[in-house]
């Protein structure tokens, strides 16, 4: 029962060293601000007075302060997401095209074999399943429980149980559903999921090596976290519609669900689409939670794990690359579906 | 915005408030009840998994692993132990989260802080700073939301192993990092992957103050840095809560970036790492795992808990993540 905090020190002086530089790049780039229009301030007025003496026409140049300003504010960002995601996503291209070392061209080779090798088949398939079942049921059920929930009382408190999953880290969720659909041979079960199916009279089971029931059971984990989401956009997108359209459907005598499907759910659909949108792009990324789980065995791996897997574990990097070159083109429908979504509401 | 949801949820109780018969008014009051109930047991439901992993946390290593947690009701036996030993234990088998612990504070702290300074101050200039190009910068920074952090990954690691070499000269040589200095390449990996959408989020709240003051500020011969500091961002603290409180989140819950970044050394490996590796090596161990999960819930629960305010309003400002 002994921690030694010394062990701890080298990681709290690198901690410090990282608030140091903070401070040090963002104060001195805020203080370069302040000392760069203040030198040009001075050059102008030198140059004023210059003019004055000498009778030469007055400079003029504000527009290019503005513009050395933009520079500077703009600076750590752009430097940072040039190096750190516009270089390296070339580069993640270029090696989706070369061997396992990066020594050789092989064209489409890693494309081809990502649709010919049947483990990898799978991958996709399961990476379809995850994308299908996920955005649908967490939206639905985010639907739902928001109009279920709309001047309930104690609302503020549900809300907040079915939202608080997100605060949640997906490898904590995993391990607490990991431990509900646990396992024993014999004796009293400890999983709630084995309890329960022992309770009405069934045998207990391996929930987790059973395909394709587990990559379900793994889809259950991430609805978990993400109902929790869609619930909060759609509930504040339920209460932005206007009262008194309620209300002249009411004195119309609109039954509860004429009302939801021709009142609530028109005015809802930009939102229903975000959220939706979101949550597909999440899913086509999902990783810690199969990684957690199942470390991508029992035939429940899709392609953010198995992109892991072939790059940092097998140094396939071509392969890896082509897996990640993959998802990115899986992204980009989604995305266009949205913008073009986004642009007709602004129209219409 | 849950807290501000009762004053709108009463103001539509009224218009509901007058069916024209005794048996309407009967079913109303029913249905409003059935749904309160309901809700009231789904959110219960929902809450349960989480509840079974603190009671387990809390029982003793041969009750956990014999019988189920619900079994402590009628059979209340509790402990700290579980925690003590992941927390501290000297074995290398029983966790030292306590460790783990240090090391997500000291990934999370920075991780948050560069992304929401650097692009504070380019939400800044590409909302108010006049220059060429500004447009098409935005809209570049806005499409990277959508570029998938995995394509970054195998460049970036070997950018940081090997450096830059163009035709066999050296631009930048190896960052070489060990041990613990490996949080710098933590770091910076979470700043570049945060600040597309941390550009786009605070651009949306920088962009929608009044322009009258800038021009105001702009006749007083303010300049732009000088606006930045007193008037933008005090104006924008509760947009810099609801980022921090995200990246907050995302970069204490992450698992890939720290597990390629970070490795699995106990210099460096953060929470979410060692309970992966825990769940895999000793995935029956629920003793630990249950404590270690804990662990690791506690600090973000908190965060989120008393920062809701500012996380929903966040999430509705700017919903679409890429």
């Amino acid at each position: 029962m002994e921690f030694d905090f010394a062990d701890q020190q080298p990681k709290l002086l690198m901690l410090m060293y990282g608030l140091v530089a903070f401070v040090l790049v963002v104060g001195g780039l805020l203080l370069l601000l302040d000392v760069v229009p203040a030198w040009f301030a001075r050059r102008r007025e030198a140059q004023l007075v210059a003019a004055s003496v000498g009778g030469a026409p007055l400079p003029r140049r504000p527009k290019q302060r503005e513009g050395i300003f933009a520079l500077f504010f703009l600076l750590p960002t752009l430097l940072l997401l040039t190096i750190g995601l516009v270089v390296p996503a070339i580069r993640t291209v270029l090696l989706s095209l070369m061997n396992r070392t990066s020594t050789e061209w092989v064209g489409l080779d890693n494309f081809g074999w990502m649709f010919s090798d049947d483990a990898i088949v799978r991958v996709l398939i399961n990476t379809l399943i995850w994308v299908l079942l996920v955005p649908l049921v967490a939206t639905g059920f985010g639907l739902i429980y928001a109009v279920l929930v709309d001047k309930a009382r104690f609302e503020a408190v549900a809300k907040s149980l079915i939202f608080l999953p997100m605060a949640i880290s997906f490898v904590g969720a995993s391990i607490i559903w990991k431990f509900v659909y646990a396992y024993r041979g014999e004796g009293d079960q400890i999983g709630l999921l084995n309890q329960i199916v022992v309770s009405l009279g069934g045998e207990p089971k391996q929930w987790l090596l059973e395909s394709p029931l587990n990559t379900l059971l793994l889809i259950v984990i991430m609805v978990w976290i993400q109902a929790g989401f869609a619930m909060v956009v759609l509930s504040a997108a339920i209460k932005a519609i206007p009262g008194d359209i309620v209300e002249a459907a009411r004195l119309d005598g609109v039954s509860p669900w004429q009302m939801f499907w021709q009142i609530t759910m028109p005015s809802i659909r930009p939102a229903l689409i975000v959220v939706m949108v979101t949550l597909t792009i999440a899913t086509l990324k999902v990783f810690d939670i199969v990684r957690t789980s199942t470390n991508g065995n029992y035939d429940t791996s899709v392609i953010a794990n198995e992109m892991y897997n072939q790059a940092f574990r097998y140094s396939e990097n071509g392969r890896g690359s082509a897996l990640a070159v993959f998802l990115f083109l899986l992204v980009i429908p989604v995305v266009i579906y949205q913008v073009r979504n986004l642009r007709q509401q602004r129209e219409g | 915005m849950t807290t501000a949801t009762p004053t709108v949820a009463a103001g539509t109780q009224k218009t509901d408030g007058t069916p024209t018969t005794t048996a309407g008014r009967v079913r109303k009051r029913l249905n409003s009840r059935t749904a309160t109930l309901v809700s009231i047991v789904i959110a219960v439901v929902w809450t349960i998994p989480t509840f079974g992993l603190l009671v387990s946390s809390l029982r003793p290593e041969d009750e956990i692993k014999t019988t189920g947690w619900w079994t402590s009701f009628t059979n209340p036996q509790f402990t700290f132990e579980n925690y003590e030993q992941v927390l501290f234990g000297r074995s290398s088998s029983s966790g030292q989260l306590a460790g783990s612990f240090i090391n997500s504070l000291a990934i999370t702290i920075p991780s948050v802080l560069f992304p929401l300074a650097f692009a504070c101050l380019a939400a800044y200039a590409l909302a108010w700073i006049n220059f060429r190009g500004r447009d098409w910068v935005y809209i570049a920074i806005f499409a990277l939301q959508i570029v998938p952090l995995q394509m970054a990954l195998v460049p970036l690691l070997r950018f940081f192993s090997t450096g830059v070499s163009l035709g066999g000269v050296t631009l930048m040589p190896a960052w070489d990092l060990v041990d613990e200095q490996k949080f710098a390449q933590v770091w910076f990996a979470h700043t570049c992957f945060a600040l597309p959408f941390a550009v786009f989020l605070l651009h949306n709240f920088i962009s929608q103050l009044p322009g009258d003051l800038m021009e105001a500020a702009r006749v007083d011969g303010a300049t732009h840095p000088k606006i930045f500091r007193t008037i933008v961002l005090p104006l924008i603290t509760p947009a810099l809560a609801a980022f921090g409180i995200f990246q907050f989140l995302w970069v204490w819950n992450d698992l890939l970036v720290a597990l390629i970044f970070a490795g699995g050394g106990d210099e460096t490996a953060p929470l979410t790492v060692r309970l992966a590796e825990m769940a895999g090596t000793r995935g029956n161990e629920w003793q630990r795992l249950t404590a270690g999960a804990f662990v690791s819930i506690v600090v973000p629960l908190i965060v989120f808990l008393s920062l809701q305010r500012f996380f929903v309003r966040g999430l509705l400002a700017g919903s679409v993540k890429g």
